[in-house]
Formats: C-alpha cells, structure tokens, sequence
C-alpha cells in the first residue's frame, strides 16, 4: 500500500466503524436515559443534600447499624448464591439428562414462577413459613417442635432463594448441555469410579455456569427489598429496606442516595476480586 | 509400555454373546477369540454390531446375554473403569480442561502413582506418540491427528493390556489417517498390547490387522487374514465388502463335481460344488478376469463372457474397467499396462478360469447393507 491510499483508507475504515454504531444508538439513548440519568442523579444528591460535601458518607460509615446492615446484606446474599447453587445444580442436571417432554415440565417448573409477580410468590412463602403455617403444622403433626421460619434470617434466605432460583437454573442448564456427556464415558475408561469422574470431569467443566448464575443471584440480591421486607423481621434488615425508610419516611434523599452508592461500589470492588479468578477458569474451559 | 514385549497382551473371549435393544438385536450370538497381542479389527458397515462389540469389551454397555472374559477373567457385571482398557475414541475426548501433560497424567493420578513416575510416565507415553513438545498446549490449540495421538498417549500410559480403538482416525484426512495407520501399527508391535480396532474402511483393515472380524447385522460373518477373506470369503457380504469384485448371478445346473450359471444365454462352469440352500453366485476378484477382444483364442480361461465397456479408468500402474454384461450387470476388470487399452463402448469378451470363481450362496441384502 503506498502512503496516498492511507488517507482514504482511514477515511473508509472510520465510515465502516460509525454504521455499527448509529445502529446502536437508539439503545444507548435509552440505556443513558433509564440507567444513567438516574444513577448519576443518584451519586449527586448523595454529595449535594442537604448542602454540598461529604456529610452522608460520613454519617452512614459513622452509624453502627448500618454497616452491620450491610455486612447482613451481604451475608444474606452469599447465603442465598450457596442455597440456588445446591438447589439449581442437581435440578439443571436433570434437565440435561431427561428426554425433551420431561425437559419441557422442568423448564415450565422453572419459568412460571419466574412469571409470577414477586411480592404474590413471597406472600406465599408467608403462609407457608408462619408460625401456624403449612411448614409447622406439618412439623407438628409429626410430633416435632415447631420452628421459627418467619421474621428470621433463615426465611429472608428460603424466600429470596426461591426467587432467585431460575437465575441460576437457565445459565447452569445453558453451560451443562454443552458438555459432552462422552468425556465422562473417556473418563470412566481410564479408571475413575462415577464420583471422581464427577468431580475431576464434569463439575469443572460446568464451572462457567456456576459463575455466572452465582454473579447474577448475588447481585439481585444484593438489591433485593420486597422478600426481606415481607419475610424478615427487624434482625434481618437488608440494606434496600434501610434506603427506603431514609428516602420514603425521613424524605433524605442525600442519604439514601450515600446507602445505594456505597452498595454499588462495594458490589464493584467484590466483582473485581473475583473476576480474575473466573476468567482464568473460563479460559481453561472455553479454549 | 515396559519392555518385557509380547507377553503384555491380554486374551478377549466373547461367547455367544448377544445384546438386545427392546426388540432390536444390535449383538445376535457373537462368539469372537482374541490372541493376547494380537491386532484384531471389527469391520463392518454402521449399524452392523461392531462398535456395540467394543463398548461391551469396554464396559459401557451390558451383554443381555453370553460371556465375556478379559485376559481369562470374566468381565461381566465388572464397570468401566475396573476393567483397565485404554479406550480411544473417535471423536478424541481429551479434557478440554486440562493440558495435554495432565490429560495423559489423569489415569496414573487415579492410580495414585507419585509424581515423579507419573511425570516419567507421561513424558515416556507422549514420547511414544511424538507429542512431547505439546504437553503444556490445551486440547483446542491442536489439530485433530495431534487430539488424537494425545488421546492415544493417555490410552496407553496406564499399560492396559487392552486397547480398543473406535473409528480413531474416522473424523481426519487422508494423507493423515495413512500416516497414523503406520504410527498405530508401529506402537502396537512396541507395546505388545492387544488391540481391537473398530473401523467401517476395509482398506484400513487391510494395513493395520492380524486378523479382521467382518461383521453385518449383528453377526459376525467372517473371521480371518485379510488374505482368508479377499482369498476366501466365506459369505458373499465378506466377498463384496473386502476388495472389488464381480458377483456372477444366472440359471444355476449342477452336477456331482460343478456347477453351471447360464447367464442370458451364455454359460459359465465352475468346477465346484455348491452346498446350501440359496441358489449359487460366482464371485471373481478384478485380476483373476481378463479382458479381450471378442472372437480371439480361449487361452485365458476356459470361460467366456461378453460384454461392452462401460468405464475405463486410467490408475497409473495399470487400467481399471467396468465391463456391462449382457444380463445388464456390471464386472469390474483390472488390468495391467502392458495389456492392450479399451475404450467406452468396446465390445470385449471377459474370461476367466473356473477354478477362480468362487461359488457362493447368493445373498440379496448383500449389497444393501454395503451402504
């Protein structure tokens, strides 16, 4: 190429570029308008109400209950990742290993649901964790001693696992179908019994879907406010619920706005102590 | 992988062994012996029972009935991964997990055997199949032939005294599956191990096998040297899947010592007697017909055909004809360079001496199940 062709070449090059992404333009409009204009309305008012400065930031890292609501918020969400993982992995095997009218029922099971509003699922679990509710009177007519389910941790975590539950199932399902069942089978020759195949085999190789359920399952968590809400008492408090008596109640903006921030920032810094991790497995499992 | 050689290889016996699917019957009463070290190929075309053979060796399927003893032991009942055979695979099945080094270190680490052996091991198999410079490569980075060595490498590294081999080199090219039919041939006389080879390409079989097993329908129809089944077949499925030939099918007359076929209007003898029910065929290789211009002498046979050419071939060392006879079917002719050329459309005569022809029962599905 001589050196009077690169103009025009840059000229064609920088054309092909803007097409794509005139395309795309209508969705960034819309992603700025409903994600980015409230966001950063929401980092603003954080450092702007009730006057200028670091006031909110301050207050919240100075009130004991709320950093001990937002390490229960978290520990709320890891619990609720580890309950989704044990409960999706086995039901999402099973939708690999069945014929398809059985995979077509377990997939309904999955989805409808998720189809169904959140606040009548978690009303739900209200009848059914109360303290006279079908899980206590089942326990008690069998002679043993009722539990407390509802306005504790515990149920906040059942409830917002169950939630929860199909995004873990779909992206788990997604990754297992794509293994071969055959490296099992390759597995089983070279002398490994059906568990250390498992393990050495197939549960590494349907790591990427265990990641990307989990990040997704924890995240919402992390946001989750009408389950605990409804399902928890004052000792399981989530951080959503804090911001919405702040905004809602006390009408402070400011520092409902500092709780949401610090939340997202934590979520980012977690994310990225993780994701070095993740992506070195990925690799080693896409490759 | 030791060096004691030729005692390593473990006997297979399969004793009328049939495997059932409902009411499909993918095994129908095999019986097969293999000597330990031996090179045995099951040939047949797909759906024929020979891949159903290898995975109930190997133990991913279960017999409905009959037995099966592995190096004197039986083997039913006993899972996978208690019987010790390496399995390679058609389509390779390396961890895409793991590198090439801990691929092949994965049967020694089930083993428990301590890393400095293993690595020995490991560094001596892929050695044995020239991967060594690839054992920090991921699977994906290689090529097919380099999958499926490394497959082999991790097959042989636990010195199994078996290995079954299904279609290894079915998914590659042809220079590659050639060249690695010399490499499989090479580690097998190495090692000592018994190897059964699974494949549906005669010609394959030929290269790489001791003895060939032809199997069709669930049956195994033959037994033998790939010279016992060109030379020899015993069925005329086992005469039509290995080498070309010419199948010969006509008003059958037989006496005490030959037999006849009229064949519209002209008549062959063959100076056999045919037994069995079917009526009889002659089934003749490419070389044993000689092609000639009609109305010359009989010295090349004491039977006579006619014909017209319908494909010439041109091979390099020689020519390769199809001649359409006067019943309609097709004889394939193969002649060498220093016999006269033919052109399409020559009316020749085919002959042939009938000691040559081999009498045959006559088998419709024969040719239907070549495909």
């Amino acid at each position: 190429m001589s050196a009077s062709d690169a103009p025009s070449e840059r000229a064609a090059s920088s054309r092909r570029s803007w097409g794509p992404l005139a395309l795309a333009l209508p969705a960034l409009v819309l992603l700025v308008a409903v994600i980015g204009y409230p966001l950063a309305t929401i980092v603003l008012r954080s450092f702007a109400e009730p006057q200028w400065g670091l006031q909110n930031y301050s207050w919240f890292f100075s009130t004991p209950v709320n950093l001990i609501v937002l390490q229960r918020t978290f520990t709320i969400s890891a619990w609720v990742t580890v309950v989704c993982i044990v409960c999706a992995y086995p039901f999402a095997y099973a939708m690999t290993a069945v014929g398809p009218k059985v995979r077509l029922l377990l997939t309904l099971c999955v989805l409808i649901p998720f189809w169904v509003s959140g606040v009548v699922r978690t009303l739900s679990w209200v009848i059914l964790l109360q303290d006279s509710g079908v899980i206590n009177s089942l326990l008690r007519s069998v002679g043993l001693d009722g539990v407390r389910l509802i306005r504790t941790q515990t149920g906040v975590i059942i409830g917002m696992a169950q939630v929860l539950l199909p995004f873990m199932v779909l992206p788990l399902y997604s990754v297992m179908k794509g293994i071969d069942l055959r490296l099992v089978q390759a597995a089983r020759s070279l002398g490994a019994g059906p568990v250390r195949a498992f393990f050495t085999v197939y549960l590494p190789l349907s790591l990427p879907g265990v990641y990307a359920g989990a990040i997704i399952v924890f995240i919402l968590a992390l946001g989750f406010y009408i389950t605990p809400a409804l399902l928890g008492g004052p000792r399981s408090t989530m951080l959503s619920t804090l911001v919405q008596n702040q905004v809602l109640s006390l009408l402070q903006w400011g520092r409902g706005g500092a709780m949401g921030v610090v939340l997202l920032v934590a979520t980012f810094i977690l994310l990225a102590l993780a994701g070095p991790l993740m992506r070195q497995k990925h690799k080693q499992g896409a490759r | 992988m030791s060096e004691t050689g030729k005692q390593r290889g473990a006997a297979i016996d399969l004793s009328a062994v049939s495997k059932a699917y409902g009411s499909f019957r993918a095994l129908d009463d095999i019986s097969l012996h293999v000597e330990p070290g031996e090179f045995m190929t099951l040939l047949g075309p797909s759906g024929s029972g020979k891949t159903t053979t290898l995975n109930v060796i190997a133990g991913f399927t279960e017999v409905t009935s009959g037995s099966l003893q592995v190096g004197g032991r039986s083997v039913v009942g006993v899972p996978a991964h208690k019987r010790n055979i390496g399995v390679v695979f058609q389509h390779y099945a390396l961890f895409p997990h793991m590198t090439v080094g801990r691929n092949v270190a994965y049967p020694l680490s089930l083993r428990g055997i301590a890393k400095t052996e293993r690595e020995a091991r490991v560094k001596r198999a892929l050695d044995m199949v020239r991967m060594a410079d690839f054992a920090h490569r991921y699977p994906s980075e290689l090529s097919g032939g380099q999958q499926q060595r490394v497959a082999l490498a991790r097959a042989i590294v636990f010195d199994p005294p078996l290995l079954l081999m299904d279609e290894p080199l079915g998914a590659l090219d042809k220079k590659l599956r050639e060249w690695l039919q010399l490499e499989i041939k090479r580690i097998h006389r190495e090692l000592g191990t018994t190897f059964v080879y699974v494949t549906h390409d005669q010609e394959e079989a030929l290269v790489l096998s001791d003895r060939i097993a032809v199997f069709n329908r669930g049956k195994i129809e033959q037994v033998g040297t790939g010279r016992d089944l060109y030379d020899a077949p015993a069925t005329l499925f086992v005469g039509r899947f290995i080498g070309d030939s010419t199948v010969l099918r006509g008003q059958s007359r037989g006496d005490g010592s030959s037999t006849a076929l009229d064949i519209a209007g002209e008549t062959v003898t063959a100076p056999h007697k045919h037994a069995g029910g079917s009526p009889p065929v002659m089934l003749l290789r490419p070389e044993k017909l000689a092609i000639r211009r009609p109305g010359l002498d009989r010295r090349d046979g004491d039977n006579r055909l006619s014909g017209t050419i319908s494909e010439a071939i041109y091979l390099g060392s020689g020519s390769k004809y199809e001649v359409r006879l006067r019943d309609g079917s097709t004889a394939i002719v193969r002649s060498t360079l220093t016999d006269e050329s033919f052109a399409i459309g020559d009316a020749v005569d085919l002959c042939f001496r009938g000691e040559d022809a081999k009498l045959l029962a006559d088998d419709s599905t024969a040719d239907t199940s070549l495909t």
